[in-house]
């Protein structure tokens, strides 16, 4: 079906302008679906979370409260768009763009199905890292920009946190790149059909290489329980303090979708993307294999979601002496490690 | 290189605001902190936002009013603190009460300590990040609050007590459910220990923190838990007995490390404490009279008279004199929290924000019972 | 220690001092306002008596004189005694403080100067501890009038 609306254009519009028809379709198209999804994940984290606390969570909205968080989005951007006076008017404005641009462009190249991947660029993994640090940029501008004292402070302790966990993000990633040998998404996954899984493949370097990722991940996301800057509520709600309506909807919503990715880039790594496990599926055409994809990438969004509303909250040096005094080091290792382990054809 | 460093770059103190909103709330509390970076260098509370003058009010209220007053200051002990009033009544008044009216008198203020702790529990939880501790801590107490409502008409003011007794006999079911209570808690506090003590984040954010010294816990006059963690034996319970606490077997939770983990074990263990004395009476309630009988206008003998209960925040005095005439000439409550709070700068000092909430939780201050 | 040994050795310090066991459970004894501050370190210090515990003070209106009950204890060898200090002086009564000796007394000191008016010298923070620093009067002496906010029976 694709391929029929793709030569549609290319037919009736000269190459370069039906390119970027293309180009924009496609785009909408994500957004679209990916503003719901990320509203549909919201509702997901408070399900959960009523779960855990042993209560119902919202159930009057709809049919067990699934149109919740659309009337919450309705509230969102029907209400009044404050800000003070002393702020920096244009870096105000557009810190929440940079946040929510670095997510959805990160979207961009994720293969969900042998068919449904927007763009395969043989960089794919570096891309992917290197356009959601760009979030960074967003929340210190944030921060500064507001002219509060309480946001500051927000801001460069997030900012702080979240270019601390990259290196472990990258590094981690590093190491499996070893077995790949390319930084293709597709050509990762292609590599787990035939060997298995990575994570099986390389066993004990590779099951390491998923524990950082996941702490690392789960402190780029600022949640808990690394979620000092959002949730250390006596001064003030971290670096979105000063902003309400759309734009605080926009780092809201750029949270949920950041948890998102991080949960993809573990499940397409290590965990074979949208292959069915044991190739259990394979024969069957019709089966919709973007189905595997969500599965698996629910089960890791669940395990963050547990983690959340677990654990007590970690203070922000010993964040830093985490990340700074043990995870990069074992990340290194870890490195040297898959390294002697393919050297030496031990992988399974 | 490093003292070029550190003497070209200076850095200013600034006032920081916490509460009187606190989000994870034990009261309307202000803080106000002077901070150089993220290091606390002072931190001076600001008080008086839940002033009712109490201590006025009883200065023109009959002694079985001001009974009514007391349990609105700290609401999570309101029975201790009823009772604390009682027993000042009667000691001035030399009346007896019956062994019935003791032992309930015990078991209801045993189940109220359990409740406070719970609550404490739940809260501390929530303040440092853990979110779900605070339903799980909400459900138990749900169960003595119930037992509450049954027995004295009330969840969390209960105004039971009366001078000369209770106000009336408890209810039929108390003790089955009191004890269907204690069999369910026993093996709820197993489950806290594993959400939340054996947690290595949360060692992490309290062991070594705010250590106080035993000579600074008794110089500072703290009381309960607070100074039982520094090792101070300051439990009125044991040192002077009231009620039927003099015939029953508990141990004193005392442990020497003075830090914040310390103070939450040993609240933790205050709770396995009191489980073990409702048990060892709930079984035998003797019979009794529930009301010593006393004159309708009190009149207590002119005189001074003082009278110490532990609470669950730590020791509450009452002091009175009078006059001869039906109200007190000057009725005085020395709070536990008061004493308690006052430590809270020299434990603070040189920690970081996140180091005062830790500090904050394990001290466990009710403000309506430092403001009066 | 009973009550008759502690009375011997505190006596012997100032021949000011006037004892009372009547109307209390506790051993009493009035202290002139100059003395306290030495009356005081001595209690915590004298290697018999250890008053190490401060555990309540009490601001009192006795109608003509205004004065503060100091209630103490030994945490080593629990006995009790009551310190009383006492002033006519109702314009500006003050004494040293004891919050070098206990800790605790600076919060209730400042209570005491709250609601009562007694000024304490070289006591580190003075101030209104509960009621607001604009407040007019002290509102637990028997003479304080207040129309808007006293309902008198």
């Amino acid at each position: 079906m694709i391929k029929d609306i793709h030569n549609w254009l290319f037919s009736i519009m000269p190459e370069g302008v039906a390119s970027i028809t293309e180009m924009v379709l496609i785009a909408t198209a994500y957004l679209i679906l990916f503003a719901v999804a990320g509203l549909y994940l919201v509702y997901l984290e408070r399900k959960v979370a009523a779960w855990f606390q042993l209560r119902l969570g919202p159930n009057r909205v709809g049919p067990f409260g699934l149109f919740q968080t659309m009337a919450d989005a309705l509230k969102l951007v029907s209400k009044e768009l404050t800000s003070t006076d002393r702020i920096d008017k244009f870096l105000y404005n557009l810190a929440p763009y940079f946040v929510i641009i670095a997510s959805l462009t990160a979207l961009a190249v994720f293969p969900f199905s042998k068919q449904f991947q927007a763009f395969d660029i043989n960089i794919g993994l570096f891309f992917l890292i290197a356009v959601s640090s760009m979030g960074v940029i967003g929340i210190l501008l944030g921060g500064w920009s507001s002219n509060n004292k309480y946001a500051l402070i927000g801001a460069m302790r997030s900012g702080v946190q979240t270019i601390s966990y990259e290196l472990s993000v990258g590094l981690s990633l590093l190491t499996m790149v070893l077995l790949t040998g390319s930084l293709q998404l597709s050509e990762i996954i292609e590599v787990q059909r035939t060997g298995g899984w990575l994570i099986l493949q390389g066993h004990v370097p590779a099951v390491i290489a998923f524990m950082i990722f996941m702490i690392a991940g789960t402190a780029e996301t600022n949640r808990a329980p690394f979620d000092l800057v959002e949730a250390e509520s006596e001064l003030g709600a971290g670096f979105h303090t000063e902003y309400s309506g759309m734009k605080f909807a926009y780092f809201f919503l750029a949270e949920f979708i950041n948890m998102f990715i991080v949960a993809s880039i573990a499940v397409v790594v290590f965990f074979g993307g949208w292959l069915s496990p044991f190739g259990i599926t394979e024969g069957i055409t019709w089966f919709p294999e973007v189905l595997w994809f969500l599965i698996k990438v629910l089960i890791i969004i669940l395990l963050m979601m547990w983690f959340r509303w677990t654990f007590p909250r970690l203070r922000v040096d010993q964040l830093l002496t985490l990340e700074w005094k043990y995870l990069l080091p074992i990340n290194l290792v870890n490195i040297v490690f898959m390294a002697i382990i393919i050297w030496l054809n031990w992988t399974i | 290189m490093e003292s070029t460093v550190k003497g070209s770059l200076k850095t200013e103190e600034y006032f920081i605001n916490m509460g009187p909103q606190h989000p994870a709330t034990h009261g309307v509390l202000r803080l106000i902190l002077t901070i150089d970076g993220e290091i606390i260098k002072n931190v001076e509370p600001d008080l008086g936002y839940i002033h009712r003058s109490i201590e006025k009010m009883c200065e023109r209220d009959s002694y079985q009013q001001i009974v009514h007053l007391t349990d609105r200051m700290d609401y999570l002990s309101s029975h201790i603190n009823n009772e604390a009033v009682c027993l000042v009544v009667e000691k001035a008044l030399e009346i007896e009460v019956s062994d019935r009216v003791k032992v309930i008198r015990t078991i209801i203020g045993e189940l109220t300590r359990i409740a406070s702790h719970c609550l404490w529990w739940g809260v501390t939880g929530m303040d440092l990040g853990a979110l779900t501790t605070y339903f799980y801590a909400f459900r138990d107490r749900e169960m003595i609050n119930d037992i509450f409502e049954e027995t004295c008409g009330a969840r969390l003011t209960m105004n039971y007590n009366i001078p000369g007794g209770l106000m009336f006999d408890i209810h039929p079911n108390f003790v089955k459910r009191t004890k269907e209570f204690i069999a369910h808690f026993k093996t709820k506090i197993p489950e806290y220990d594993r959400l939340l003590t054996g947690n290595v984040i949360f060692h992490k954010r309290t062991k070594g923190i705010g250590v106080l010294s035993k000579e600074d816990a008794i110089s500072f006059g703290a009381s309960g838990p607070v100074a039982r963690g520094s090792g101070v034996s300051c439990d009125i319970r044991k040192i002077h007995s009231y009620s039927a606490y003099d015939r029953v077997d508990f141990n004193e939770a005392l442990l020497t490390d003075g830090d914040c983990f310390a103070r939450y074990n040993v609240r933790i263990q205050e709770m396995w404490e009191s489980l073990s004395i409702i048990e060892q009476l709930i079984d035998n309630i003797p019979e009794g009279d529930i009301i010593t009988p006393t004159k309708a206008v009190i009149k207590l003998p002119k005189g001074e008279y003082y009278q110490r209960v532990e609470t669950a925040r730590g020791e509450l005095g009452v002091y009175v004199n009078s006059t001869g005439t039906k109200n007190p000439y000057r009725f005085k409550f020395r709070s536990p929290g008061l004493s308690n709070l006052s430590v809270i700068n020299s434990l603070s000092k040189g920690s970081k924000i996140g180091d005062l909430v830790a500090i904050m939780s394990t001290i466990d201050i009710v403000v309506p019972d430092i403001d009066r | 220690m009973t009550n008759t040994e502690i009375q011997n050795i505190v006596s012997s310090w100032n021949d000011k001092l006037e004892f009372s066991e009547e109307e209390s459970e506790f051993l009493n004894v009035m202290v002139p306002p100059e003395d306290i501050h030495d009356i005081c370190s001595q209690l915590k210090a004298h290697k018999d008596l250890k008053f190490d515990y401060l555990f309540c003070v009490t601001g009192m209106d006795w109608g003509k004189e205004l004065g503060v009950i100091y209630h103490l204890e030994s945490t080593t060898f629990r006995h009790n005694i009551v310190v009383k200090v006492k002033t006519e002086d109702r314009e500006n009564p003050s004494w040293d403080s004891v919050s070098d000796i206990w800790y605790t007394a600076e919060y209730h000191e400042m209570e005491v100067y709250d609601f009562f008016g007694i000024k304490f010298n070289n006591h580190p923070n003075l101030k209104r501890l509960f009621l607001p620093p604009d407040w007019q009067g002290f509102s637990l002496r028997k003479d304080y009038v207040d129309e808007e906010n006293m309902i008198i029976k």
